[in-house]
Order: C-alpha cells, then sequence, then structure tokens
C-alpha cells in the first residue's frame, strides 16, 4: 500500500507530430496517483519506432502500478537500494527484453529501439531513470537545470572537452544516441535520486522539444505560464513547432503541490499496526 | 515514400506506396502485389525497402524480370527505373530527396553502439571516449553526413511589430511593446492571459483566473486567439488596445 500521490502532484502532459514527420514515434504515460511518468522516444523505420516506445511505455506503467500495489517505493532492498531504484531498474529491463525480443521475431521491426526517461515520486523523492537522449529538467526557485545527461555521441565530446555547449548546437551528430531501449539483449538504466521541494516543476521531453528550443526559451515560457501548466506544456510544443517542428514533440510537466512525505515516528508505527 | 506505378500497354492500372519493407510481386493470391497473368511466375520477384533504398530481387520466375529493358537478378532501384514482368511495367517513383525530406531523414535518431556488447558510455575524463567513437558501428544504415543547417532556435519573429496601450485605471496611457516572445498582462491571483508573439502574428490566451479576457465585448473561451490591429482588451478590470507599429 502506498499513499495516493493525486493531491501532491500535478501532472500534465501533450505530444504533437512536430511539422515534418507525418506521423508521432513518441509515447507517454503518466499516473499522478502513483507519482510515475514515462516518455519514450521511439525509432525505426516506418511504425516500428511507435511500436518500441509503446511497449516501453505500457510496460513501465503496468508493470510499476502492480508492483507499487504491494511494495513501498521508499524501503530499502537487502541489496541496498531502494525499492522505487529496483522498480526502475528491473521494469526498464524488462522493457528492453521484450523490444528487444519483438524486434528480433517479427523483420518488419527489426532495429527499433526508443529512448526512456521515467520519474517516480515518493517520499518527498524522485527516482529518475534514463536511457538515451529523452530529457528531465528541473524548475526551482526560478532556475531552470537539466537534471539527466544524454547518452549521445554530442553529450560525451562535450564532457570529453571536445565540444563547448555552444559548439554542440550547430552539431551534425544530434541525432546519435550511445544507449537506447530494446536494441541490445541487455541495456544499463542510469538511475539517481533527488528529494523534491513544494513548488518545484519537473519537465520531461524528447529531443523534439529540446532541439528546436532553447533551454532559455523553455525557462522563460515556463516560469511565465507556471500558474496554468496545461497552456505551459501547449505552448512549449507550440515554440517547438514554431522553430521548425522537425521532430516529434513529447512534453510531461510534474508540479509538486504539497509534501508527501512518508509519515514516520511512533504515530504512524502505531497506525500501521492497526492495519 | 517511393511508390511503384503499374500499368500495361500505356494504361496505368494502380499505384502502390512501398510502405513496409518487403513487398512481393507474383501470380499467386497472396503477393503484396498480384499479377494475375500466365507470364508472371507464382512467386515472381520481391521489393526490399530500407531507409531510402530499394531493391529488387528476381526470385528465380520462368520468364524473367527486366529492368529499364535488361534483365536483372539484384538490382538497386533509382527513380523512374521501369520494372518489366510479363507485359506489366512497374515505375519505381522515390521520393526526391530534397529539401526538409531529407534533412528530416537524417535527423532521425540512429543508435550509436560500441561492437562488444559495451554498454556504458566513457566515465567523464577517463579517456575511454576513443574507445567508443574508433570502434563504434552504426546500427542503421545511413550515416553520410550531410551539413545540417545550424537550427535557428529562435522563432521567427513576426515582421511587425506590436505594443499595447493602456486606456483605462491609473496607469492609462502607458504603451507596452511587445517584443517577448511571451507577454503576460492582468494581476497574479486574479486574472492573467499572455500575448504570445509568433511568426504568423500576435495571440493572447487566458492563463489564471476566474474571469477570462474580453476582446472587442467579447468573451474569450479557453483557446488562443489572434489579435487584431486596434483590438480592444479588457483585463482585471483595465482596457487597453492592441495595435501594431509602424516602421
Amino acid at each position: 500500500m502506498i499513499a495516493n500521490l493525486g493531491t501532491a502532484l500535478e501532472v500534465v502532459s501533450a505530444t504533437d507530430p512536430g511539422m515534418v514527420r507525418s506521423h508521432n514515434e513518441d509515447s507517454m504515460g503518466t499516473d499522478a496517483e502513483i507519482g510515475l511518468a514515462v516518455l519514450a522516444d521511439g525509432m525505426g523505420g516506418y511504425n516500428a519506432g511507435e511500436v518500441a516506445s509503446g511497449i516501453a511505455v505500457a510496460m513501465l506503467t503496468t508493470e510499476m502500478k502492480q508492483a507499487l500495489e504491494s511494495n513501498e517505493p521508499h524501503a530499502i532492498d537487502p541489496s541496498g537500494e531502494t525499492i522505487a531504484e529496483k522498480l526502475v531498474r528491473e521494469n526498464s529491463a524488462k522493457a528492453n527484453a521484450a523490444i528487444y525480443q519483438t524486434a528480433k521475431s517479427q523483420p518488419q521491426y527489426s532495429g527499433m529501439g526508443t529512448t526512456l526517461v521515467v520519474a517516480l515520486f515518493f517520499d518527498n523523492r524522485m527516482t529518475v531513470g534514463h536511457i538515451g537522449d529523452s530529457r528531465l529538467y528541473r524548475l526551482r526557485n526560478d532556475v531552470f537545470e537539466q537534471v539527466t545527461r544524454d547518452h549521445s555521441l554530442l553529450q560525451e565530446q562535450i564532457e570529453s572537452g571536445m565540444l563547448t555547449k555552444e559548439q554542440a548546437r550547430f552539431s551534425q551528430n544530434k541525432n546519435l544516441v550511445t544507449r537506447a531501449v530494446g536494441i541490445d539483449p541487455e541495456v544499463e538504466t542510469e538511475i539517481h535520486t533527488y528529494t523534491v521541494e513544494r513548488g518545484d516543476i519537473y519537465l520531461l521531453c524528447s529531443d523534439g522539444l529540446s532541439d528546436m528550443v532553447e533551454d532559455e526559451d523553455i525557462h522563460s515560457t515556463l516560469s511565465t505560464l507556471q500558474s496554468n501548466l496545461p497552456l505551459a506544456a501547449k505552448q512549449l510544443v507550440q515554440l517547438a513547432n514554431d522553430c521548425g517542428g522537425r521532430d516529434n514533440i513529447s512534453v510531461i510537466l510534474v508540479r509538486i503541490l504539497e509534501d508527501f512525505a512518508v509519515p514516520t515516528g511512533w504515530f504512524a508505527k502505531f497506525k500501521a499496526w492497526f492495519r | 515514400m517511393a511508390k511503384l506505378i503499374m500499368s500495361l500497354d500505356n494504361a496505368v492500372i494502380r499505384e502502390v506506396p512501398l510502405d513496409k519493407e518487403r513487398f512481393t510481386v507474383g501470380r499467386k493470391a497472396h503477393n503484396d502485389i498480384q499479377i494475375d497473368n500466365l507470364a508472371v511466375s507464382g512467386e515472381h520477384a520481391l521489393i526490399v525497402t530500407i531507409l531510402n533504398d530499394s531493391f529488387l530481387e528476381d526470385l528465380g520466375s520462368t520468364n524473367g524480370t527486366l529492368v529499364n529493358g535488361n534483365p536483372v537478378k539484384k538490382h538497386i532501384l533509382q527513380s523512374n527505373d521501369v520494372i518489366e514482368i510479363g507485359k506489366y511495367k512497374l515505375k519505381f517513383m522515390s521520393e526526391a530527396p530534397t529539401g526538409a525530406a531529407s534533412v528530416a531523414d537524417f535527423e532521425k535518431t540512429m543508435v550509436l553502439r560500441a561492437p562488444m556488447g559495451k554498454m556504458n558510455p566513457p566515465a567523464p575524463g577517463g579517456g575511454g571516449f576513443g574507445d567508443t567513437q574508433v570502434g563504434a558501428t552504426v546500427t542503421q544504415a545511413t550515416t553520410q553526413s550531410r551539413p545540417q543547417a545550424p537550427i535557428s532556435t529562435i522563432a521567427k519573429q513576426p515582421e511587425k511589430l506590436a505594443a499595447v496601450q493602456i486606456l483605462t485605471g491609473p496607469s492609462a496611457g502607458k504603451e507596452l511593446e511587445l517584443t517577448k516572445n511571451l507577454t503576460t498582462l492582468g494581476k497574479p491571483g486574479v486574472q492573467v492571459a499572455v500575448i504570445t508573439r509568433r511568426p504568423h502574428g500576435y495571440f493572447i490566451t487566458h492563463v489564471e483566473g476566474t474571469n477570462f479576457p474580453v476582446i472587442n465585448g467579447k468573451t474569450l473561451d479557453a483557446q488562443a486567439h489572434q489579435l487584431n490591429d486596434h483590438d480592444i482588451v479588457e483585463l482585471a478590470g483595465v482596457k487597453m488596445e492592441f495595435f501594431f507599429k509602424n516602421g
């Protein structure tokens, strides 16, 4: 049994195929009650991309929901990590296996894959797992920061000092990811846990937004329109389209409305004893 | 997307978009393109499309497959190639890879991975970068490095700059130029609207508050509304006029 986070989180999303692509290969899933947001940007010929991202999102949302019915995400697993981290890791691996198997067994899907970014909120914390170049950003006290680091050739070049962030904007290699779900039999999900604060706004997005719109403009849009999250999400999509909309654009916004710390101390234990 | 135009004696019969990876051509009913003619073998030919390239293969047919008059076993199709199977002609038309479409194809996300199933990217500053790049293979076929135009991350602005002038209330007479992508108007917590500057003009949208903005005496709904020169906007009890600036 876990607390219902439906009142602590405001979750909205928006997606659009963009101005160039004929179909949308991005998939998203959100469940405010269990504090889950998942976004995947599929790749592969014809409609295989949407199959891959669809499998990843369906897998993560249904499996996590089921697992959270009988597990407390803040509990510590014998291996030393929280259940939240374990669930993100295990279910990303499951999604990877499912996509890999589908791609192998059906020739029309061969080579398909997807990026993935997943955020699970619990106990005033957030566990973020990601693979590829879909991102999670945080807006806190009007400071806008990228939380995830892309698994892309470009990011590696920036980190090794070959390119500056400014030069990277003009790189030809924007579209090369170094990790993806469903390409290999196994994939390692990068997982981190952060504390969250009331008033934080989290943005999960596909590269259709972050490649087309500069961080500054995303920031100003979010902070200007933060009183109306659905409008902010729509506005971000529109902004990407106004800048060219060369790829599918998907946006999930999560606002922390109130504290959702797991009660501790004698009273909580006392109450639990009666359940 | 590439397509085949099927004709008999110069009369077009049908168009077949090559919208999946494999297309079989033959006399039998299970073929994707069925040609019910005894000169055509049961399983006559196969067209495989991978990204922008289509490959034609003759499946050992009795009467053979011609491309532009020459018999072929395997052939990479070029735009305007004419495939002849029996008396039927299939003209192959590939979508000209020009302009935005080709750039878009090129921009498709691809996976770059190390050959030995190595999955960790090198630790930052760990010097492993060389390994990854040198041994890297790209899993999809095309990696031609077409110079990619840098994206203009600033949305094209409308040519004419606009402004609003406050008509009533304590700050009547004040003028506010709408130079930013987003300009919010109103009182936070009471009523707020935003004017967005977009390539094809200025739009006003309700942001917060129980009352919606009123444009020329008409109350807006939740949708964005394009502003025209000299529209009168009423917001949080204040009237203002929207207008395009000259020059």
